[in-house]
């Protein structure tokens, strides 16, 4: 296991290296293309080997490292929900690290400081591993400030639009609150086991309320980070906004670590499940990824609809680990354990589509520099590997069989059907309608992503720019091409990467899923063979073995088929601006589900008589959540202006009153 | 499961499988013939639909100059995605192998997969036809796939399996009393199937009218063997909830033993009750009027809710008892 430590300290160091040396790009910029980022895919890589040794090994190596206070050195720990969170970092880092020197070309003409960009990449990362290997919450919260420093910096880095700066400034403030709810958390943990170090902290004997504000602290803290709603807000600006691979690693890979930190918390730090956490979990989860989805499905910039997606995506997550507690509370831990290995695949599945569609978004953005799904049409014929790789991100994100997205939906599914188990007969009606939200969600994502991949990559072009988009250099084909891979071994072969799931159930909860392959590794049996059971390499070798047959037997050699023009009933030939638009698609999910968005929609008659039609679809949350605190806020601050006359003697006269209470208290 | 080794189970899987291809077309004629027959028509034969395929199948396809790569796929995958989804369907015999590759999740896994690649297809030549189809499809799915789901996990629920074999079986071993939840979620995945298959009051499968097609505006632009396959598709689909009606709400008269006098039994006992379903599906299109669009949520939120009050009927007052 130590192996696993030493690794995952050369992937920091390979990591901090490749920050260092992008400094050098001031004076030459080829040297982030040639040199940091290779680099970074390298400490990936390590990351990835080391997380792998410690599933595999399933044992726990810890070290204190010479640095930190004199009297509270940092201490680092390898175990199996680490290096399975190590695995996902690395993984997406990989990934991220084969396609940079592509994407990057384009920014080396630009006149944002690569310096600033490759630095704070690898910090970022480095930050992102430390905080999963942290030992005690000194070392977690110097990691965790590091990675959101660092991805502040990152959201900022094209700082000359105003919009810009005001979603980093939106994100670092939220990161700020959420950071501090953490702090608490620890602190509430920290003061009854006596000492930072997590060791202390899983031996502190809690009182229910002691241990629900612990709970409710780290789930607002990490809920906030990981986007749960109503705390999503900074998310969907903020993600957009960064350059596309930093897209990436932020949804796919920051938001893990937000879900480590509370799986950590949670789960390991505090011990004791209360039924009560997994009702307040699993509502927030269902509630998140219903509004995530239809959000997603209101957008038209790609990225800003990747992002909103994220947020449905990590509430389906959270649906897994609220089903976890309910069932561990309530005393069913092979169920929890299954909700939660759930929740854990749900968690690499998401960072791998992802991750690949946030990349896809940056090649499209780098070939065709467009973002808005309006304006594109027609790419698939224009860059047919990244549309290749983008329809597997697609496929497997809305959930479709035999790709990885389904697996983990499948498993959340099979959790939640045991809810019969429950003893409580509100639990247990509970618990079948967060499964009909995580159905509808399921197939609202779909209806999301055949509006995106029709939209963008199917029909005819609907602007001059993205008619002359070009193919992407073969590295930023290849890091899609790792992950579109990833997809669909996940997908097809599930039953070993949920073997290893197990050792990280088995470690944190005591308890794995001994029934998970009893028919061999063709059958992902999760409870048990007569409960339920999934084929899945058979579906998809029946799949492709019937389809390549269909094509010999039909399209073979002389029924060529023959092209013309379109039918459309007859009416003239199309045009590209006669084909149904983003916003068209989502037309009539806006219109039944109108109550949850707030729409200001117009139309109006221009002089020259042409009809201009607008479309604000706004997140309720603003007004819900958001305003009343601004407008709190204002108010309070108001108030004080009062005591602000302007006049000296007044402000003496507080000073001097003030002192006399402050001495008062003292006496 | 010990099926799953032997090679008969797995003969007799493929035989219901393309059991269910040869079938398909009947039913879609056989519900032709009576909606004919109601409106005071002679109609065509109840074998057209085998003859409109065939003719299909030999003549040259075209495609739109703005076509890709997937409007040349999709038909295929639509097709074969569908019939595996059938296929894991008990059909004459319980217990089969493929039951244990897809359970009812995986049926509507697979049934999401044809149907995100239609609406692709309906989007890829870039008409506006068929975005507006691809459009209000994924509207329609995206209701009543969940109400679908429901309403099967009543059943999941009742007989802790998701396995629809092993629902079927526990139907027929369990069921002596009629259990509220059952009735709910009949009537729920009736709704889902009528909204699903593409039937009157929600689409209309024999129209052309531009304004209201969904599933036709999507397959306007094939023609020859595509269409052929997307039409067949189709109606196997229609086989498909027909048969997931019938034989897992009245299971009784499935073959459970794999040999030639039940299996006969259950084939015959099979066709009679999608006959009698059939003729209430062809009633039931002839007295009904297709609705708005809009009015269709309504619709299939009954279903939804329907497929709920099963639900909770069932953990609620079942359970616990």
């Amino acid at each position: 296991m130590t192996v696993a430590l030493w690794s995952a300290a050369v992937a920091i160091g390979l990591a901090l290296l490749s920050a260092v040396l992008s400094l050098f790009t001031a004076w030459m910029p080829r040297v982030l293309r040639l040199v940091a980022t290779p680099l970074f895919a390298c400490a990936g890589l390590a990351a990835l080997t080391a997380g792998l040794i410690a599933l595999l090994n399933g044992g726990v190596a810890t070290a204190e490292l010479p640095l930190g206070l004199p009297w509270l050195p940092w201490r680092v720990r390898v175990d199996a929900l680490s290096g399975f969170f190590l695995c996902v970092i690395g993984v997406v880092s990989f990934a991220v690290g084969l396609y940079a020197p592509g994407y990057l070309r384009g920014f080396e003409r630009g006149r944002d400081s690569l310096a600033v960009l490759g630095g704070f990449t690898g910090l970022f990362l480095a930050g992102m591993l430390m905080v999963v290997l942290a030992d005690d919450a000194f070392l977690f919260m110097v990691a965790w400030e590091v990675m959101s420093l660092a991805s502040y910096f990152l959201v900022a880095f094209h700082h000359d639009n105003a919009a810009n700066r005001r979603a980093a400034f939106l994100y670092l403030l939220m990161a700020h609150i959420g950071g501090l709810a953490i702090l608490l958390g620890f602190g509430v943990l920290a003061s009854f086991g006596g000492g930072f170090a997590f060791d202390a902290m899983r031996d502190a004997q809690l009182s229910f309320a002691w241990a629900s504000v612990a709970f409710g602290l780290a789930f607002a803290g990490f809920g906030m980070k990981a986007g749960l709603v109503p705390l999503h807000a900074w998310l969907p600006e903020a993600h957009p906004v960064a350059p596309s691979h930093i897209s990436a690693l932020m949804s796919g890979v920051m938001l893990k670590v937000a879900v480590y930190g509370f799986i950590r918390v949670v789960f390991d730090l505090i011990g004791g499940f209360h039924w009560q956490w997994g009702v307040i979990v699993l509502a927030i989860g269902s509630i998140s990824a219903l509004m995530g989805v239809l959000y997603a499905l209101m957008q038209n910039d790609l990225k800003r609809l990747l992002a909103y997606s994220s947020v449905e995506n990590l509430g389906i997550i959270f649906i897994g680990l609220g089903l976890a507690l309910l069932f561990l509370a309530t005393g069913h831990t092979l169920l929890g354990s299954l909700a939660f290995v759930a929740a854990l695949y749900h968690t690499i599945n998401h960072a791998v589509f992802k991750g690949l569609l946030f990349l896809g978004a940056g090649a499209v953005m780098h070939s065709a520099n467009e973002h808005d799904l309006e304006k594109m049409g027609g790419l698939l014929r224009r860059m047919p590997w990244t549309g290749f790789f983008f329809l597997i991100g697609c496929m497997s994100i809305s959930a479709l069989p035999p790709f990885n997205g389904f697996v983990s939906e499948w498993l959340t599914f099979q959790a939640a059907l045991q809810a019969w188990q429950l003893d409580s007969g509100v639990l247990r009606s509970l618990v079948p309608v967060a499964a009909a939200m995580l159905a509808l969600t399921g197939a609202l994502a779909a209806a999301c992503f055949v509006k995106v991949y029709g939209v963008a990559f199917l029909g005819q072009s609907r602007s001059r720019h993205v008619r002359r988009a070009r193919r992407v250099p073969f590295s930023m084909r290849t890091g899609q091409g790792v992950l579109a891979l990833l997809c669909v071994l996940l997908g097809v072969f599930p039953t070993p990467f949920l073997s290893l799931l197990n050792g990280v159930s088995q470690q944190v909860l005591g308890q794995g899923l001994p029934q998970l392959t009893a028919h061999g590794w063709l059958w992902l049996t999760p409870v048990s063979p007569q409960t339920a059971s999934y084929g899945a390499p058979l579906v998809a070798v029946t799949l492709s073995v019937a389809l390549g047959l269909g094509l010999w037997l039909l399209g073979r050699g002389v029924r060529r088929v023959r092209r013309c023009d379109a039918w459309d009933c007859g009416f003239v030939p199309p045009t590209p601006s006669m084909q149904y638009t983003a916003a068209a698609f989502a037309q009539p999910m806006r219109r039944v589900f109108g109550l949850l968005f707030h729409i200001d929609e117009t139309v109006t008659r221009q002089e020259d008589g042409r009809l201009r039609h607008r479309l604000k679809v706004t997140d309720r949350a603003w007004e819900i959540f958001y305003l009343p605190v601004a407008r709190a806020v204002g108010n309070a601050a108001r108030l004080v202006t009062r005591l602000q006359s302007g006049n000296v003697r007044i402000y003496l006269g507080w000073s001097f009153a003030t002192l006399l209470v402050l001495l008062w208290i003292i006496a | 499961m010990d099926h799953r080794v032997s090679l008969a189970a797995w003969g007799l899987a493929l035989l219901q499988a393309l059991l269910y291809v040869a079938l398909a077309p009947l039913l879609a004629g056989w519900i032709r013939k009576l909606k004919a027959r109601l409106q005071n028509r002679r109609g065509a034969s109840m074998l057209q639909p085998y003859r409109d395929l065939y003719k299909l199948f030999g003549k040259q396809a075209r495609m739109a100059h703005t076509a890709s790569t997937l409007f040349r796929a999709a038909p295929y995958i639509v097709f074969v995605a569908t019939w595996l989804a059938a296929s894991a369907v008990p059909l004459i015999v319980t217990g089969l192998p493929t039951a244990a590759i897809a359970d009812v999740i995986v049926i509507a896994g697979l049934l999401a997969l044809a149907r995100f690649f239609l609406a692709l297809a309906g989007m890829d030549v870039g008409t506006a036809f068929g975005g507006m189809g691809a459009s209000r499809e994924m509207l329609v799915s995206a209701l009543a796939e969940p109400a679908m789901l429901v309403a099967v996990f009543t059943l999941a629920m009742t007989a802790h399996s998701t396995n629809l074999s092993s629902i079927v079986d526990h139907q027929l071993v369990s069921v002596s009393v009629l259990r509220p939840s059952f009735l709910f979620a009949f009537a729920g995945l009736v709704l889902v199937a009528v909204a699903e298959t593409g039937r009157i009051p929600v689409d209309n499968p024999a129209t052309h009218l531009e304004l209201t097609m969904i599933h036709e505006a999507m397959i306007l632009e094939y023609s020859g063997r595509h269409l052929a396959l997307m039409q067949w598709a189709a109606q196997l689909k229609l086989l498909l909830y027909g048969v997931l009606l019938v034989n897992v709400f009245l299971p009784w008269g499935i073959a459970r033993q794999a040999d030639v006098p039940s299996l006969c039994a259950g084939f015959g006992l099979v066709v009679v009750k999608l006959a009698v379903l059939g003729a209430a599906l062809a009633v039931s299109e002839t007295v009904l009027a297709k609705m708005r669009l809009f009015r269709v949520p309504a619709f299939l939120n009954l279903a939804l809710l329907l497929a709920l009050l099963g639900l909770l009927s069932h953990v609620i007052l079942e359970v616990g008892s």
